[in-house]
């Protein structure tokens, strides 16, 4: 019988996997502004053609944030792969974004 | 500088009972109050309570940011007090927002505000045209984001928009370490402070409830008990009361004629208060007890409220003593109810009396024994405590009737607080002497009644109390057995004195007897010889000049008789008639 270890195997390789993401936003308020662009660069970088980004608008679309439960804008929810996480901020820290998002930087790139 | 307008300020009433007595009608509108205190004070039912009384009594819809309790538990809470929060939030009148705060859940990534929580808010008060709105407890989300600066800085500006949008707010907060709120939100919210407390004294626990501050109001200062009840919560202002009760002169009987009469003019005053005061066993339950008695008799209704003893002893230890009260709970004219001191704090006896009180209208109230409240607050809260139900029951015209239980070892300390409250107060002892103890009453005091000061002996017989004389001699007051060794005696000696009366009587009525015969004797014997003499006259046996010797002779014997000459004429006159 052979050992598994959890954290050097992961259930599917990261680069397989799709990342659906959602930006929570107040209209064009420059942190909402900041933190688009910063999500956009990271994913990029990290994530390169298998991401989607959807942004809402919360002055648009007010009852999204009670059904979203958002509290703080900008709010980053990572809907897939599961769980799902939530970070806030204007995503200038990209150290935290990488850690809060359990993005693992690509060792081979 | 132009002279400003003196406006009160604006006050959203909260509809809670007492609070807006408290608080001089209510919170400030279009302001935000800060309610805080200790964990399970009833901060949440508080700030519940305003919002649900303010749909319902005021018509102003309410939005309720939860922190804490999701929805589904919110509405179950408050199920219990009667407040149908599903029904409200169907009628579009109440949003219930929970706001999911799991500690150190969200990575902070740079710049972030509250923008959400603002639109998610300023959408929920569209929602239904809020005008009240309650967050509950705002202080979580310093448990969930590291950068607090911007937490606060947010925070000022949440409370500041409250403000412009004219919503009047509750915000809670749990008490911190020799700060207000834990996390010093007191600092934003500076309008109106409302501290909640819960203390437990001698194992019973009371809510207290202080305006600590009410920026341009007045507002009661003291720190007010107050409880969660079966209809929400209950605030009881001690000052609300004022001594300002109708007062009458109609008089209620005792129950017990005697003790009218020793009160004067037919018993207590309608709406007084009155103490029995005593020794265990004297009988002060028997005076409750005839006295409600009493009060079902002229159909009026009487409430009992016993702590010692329950309904069914009480009506069958009075039936013992000829006083049937069974017919008149049947009859819906008493009621009773019978609880240990114990079961509830002060404050929730005090309020469950008021409420019973209130709903069964009666005329007459007996509190039996108020000293068993003793066990469960201090001397100055019990008489805090009775000072408000003493008010409360004046101010309604209810005749109430306290009986407080003394030890023989210290009979003088008789809970003077009490004492100083009542206005008739009964004092009912046993007097110990020739081997038996014997119970006497007599009135202390009586506000207003020009009373007996006579000690009376006090006697629980098959047809009620009776009230007898005690003996008072050379050998002091007597009671019981002495009291009636003493009476038989005076009663033998009044008999032996009638007796000798009535000999004396027939002494004297034979002796009238004796006269009369004697008398009659003597007149038989004059009689006798005057017609002898009369019968010479009339037969000549002697002369003319003899006549006229005889005739004055015999008038001057007449004239001892009689005063004056003119029966002396009248005697001429019949003298000559009759030659």
């Amino acid at each position: 019988m052979r050992l598994v270890d959890a954290t050097e195997a992961p259930p599917a390789p990261p680069e397989r996997e799709h990342w659906d993401l959602r930006l929570y936003v107040a209209g064009q308020s420059p942190k909402s502004l900041r933190a688009l662009s910063n999500l956009k660069d990271l994913c990029e970088e990290h994530l390169s053609g298998r991401y989607a980004i959807e942004i809402v608008d919360l002055v648009e679309q007010p009852s999204l944030a009670r059904q979203d439960d958002i509290l703080a804008i900008p709010t980053l929810v990572r809907r897939l792969p599961a769980p799902l996480r939530k970070i806030i901020g204007d995503l200038s820290n990209t150290e935290r974004v990488l850690v809060g998002l359990s993005i693992r930087p690509d060792r081979r790139a | 500088m132009p002279a400003p307008t003196l406006t009160a300020l604006p006050k959203a009433p909260t509809g809670i009972s007492g609070l807006d007595d408290v608080t001089g009608g209510g919170l400030p509108r279009g302001r935000p109050t800060l309610v805080c205190g200790p964990a399970g004070c009833g901060k949440t039912l508080l700030a519940m309570e305003f919002l649900v009384r303010g749909i319902t009594e005021y018509g102003e819809p309410g939005v309720f940011v939860a922190f804490e309790e999701s929805a589904e538990d919110l509405v179950a809470n408050v199920a219990s007090l009667g407040f149908d929060l599903a029904q409200l939030e169907a009628d579009g009148q109440l949003v219930i927002d929970h706001v999911g705060v799991v500690a150190g859940d969200m990575e902070e990534t740079g710049d972030w505000d509250l923008d959400g929580l603002f639109l998610r808010l300023g959408a929920a008060i569209d929602e239904v045209g809020a005008k009240r709105v309650v967050i509950d407890t705002i202080e979580t989300l310093f448990g969930a984001f590291d950068d607090t600066a911007v937490l606060r800085a947010e925070l000022r500006r949440l409370f500041g928009w409250l403000k412009e949008r004219g919503i009047t707010a509750v915000i809670t907060g749990e008490r911190g370490d020799g700060t207000l709120t834990r996390h010093g939100i007191e600092e934003y919210v500076s309008d109106c402070v409302i501290v909640l407390d819960h203390r437990v004294i001698e194992q019973t626990s009371t809510r207290r409830l202080r305006v600590l501050k009410y920026r341009g109001s007045l507002h009661g200062t003291n720190e007010y008990p107050f409880l969660i009840g079966e209809s929400g919560v209950s605030v009881i202002p001690i000052s609300s009361v004022s001594l300002a009760h109708h007062v009458s002169t109609e008089r209620v009987s005792t129950g017990v004629p005697r003790l009218d009469a020793m009160l004067g003019e037919g018993g207590y005053y309608k709406g007084s208060t009155v103490l029995v005061n005593g020794t265990p066993g004297t009988g002060k339950s028997t005076l409750a007890a005839q006295f409600c008695d009493a009060a079902c008799g002229r159909g009026e209704r009487a409430l009992y409220f016993a702590f010692e003893e329950s309904e069914a002893e009480i009506v069958r230890n009075m039936a013992s003593v000829g006083i049937h009260l069974a017919r008149w709970v049947e009859a819906g004219l008493l009621r009773f109810r019978c609880s240990r001191p114990g079961l509830l704090g002060l404050e929730a006896h005090l309020f469950a009396m008021q409420k019973l009180v209130t709903s069964f209208e009666p005329s007459v109230v007996v509190l039996d024994p108020v000293s068993d409240l003793l066990r469960i607050g201090t001397r100055a809260d019990v008489s805090a405590m009775l000072t408000r139900q003493v008010d409360f029951l004046k101010a309604k015209g209810i005749t109430t009737m306290l009986t407080s239980l003394n030890s023989d070892a210290d009979p003088d300390q008789a809970d003077q607080q009490i004492a100083s409250l009542v206005d008739t107060w009964l004092l009912v002892r046993t007097m110990e002497g020739n081997g038996e103890h014997n119970r006497v009453l007599s009135v202390l005091k009586s506000r207003g009644t020009a009373h007996s000061n006579q000690i009376r002996e006090f006697l629980l017989t098959s047809q009620g109390i009776e009230l007898a004389d005690v003996y008072v001699g050379p050998q002091g007051v007597l009671t019981g057995s002495a009291r009636q060794a003493q009476e038989a005696q005076e009663r033998a000696e009044g008999t032996a004195r009638v007796e000798e009366l009535a000999q004396r009587r027939s002494d004297l009525a034979r002796r009238r007897e004796a006269v009369e015969a004697q008398t009659a004797a003597l007149w038989r014997a004059f009689e006798d010889e005057a017609e002898t003499v009369e019968s010479q006259l009339s037969h000549g046996s002697t002369g003319a000049e003899g006549r006229a010797d005889q005739r004055v002779e015999q008038g001057r014997l007449r004239r001892a008789d009689a005063d004056s000459d003119e029966p002396l004429a009248a005697v001429d006159d019949r003298d000559r008639g009759a030659a």
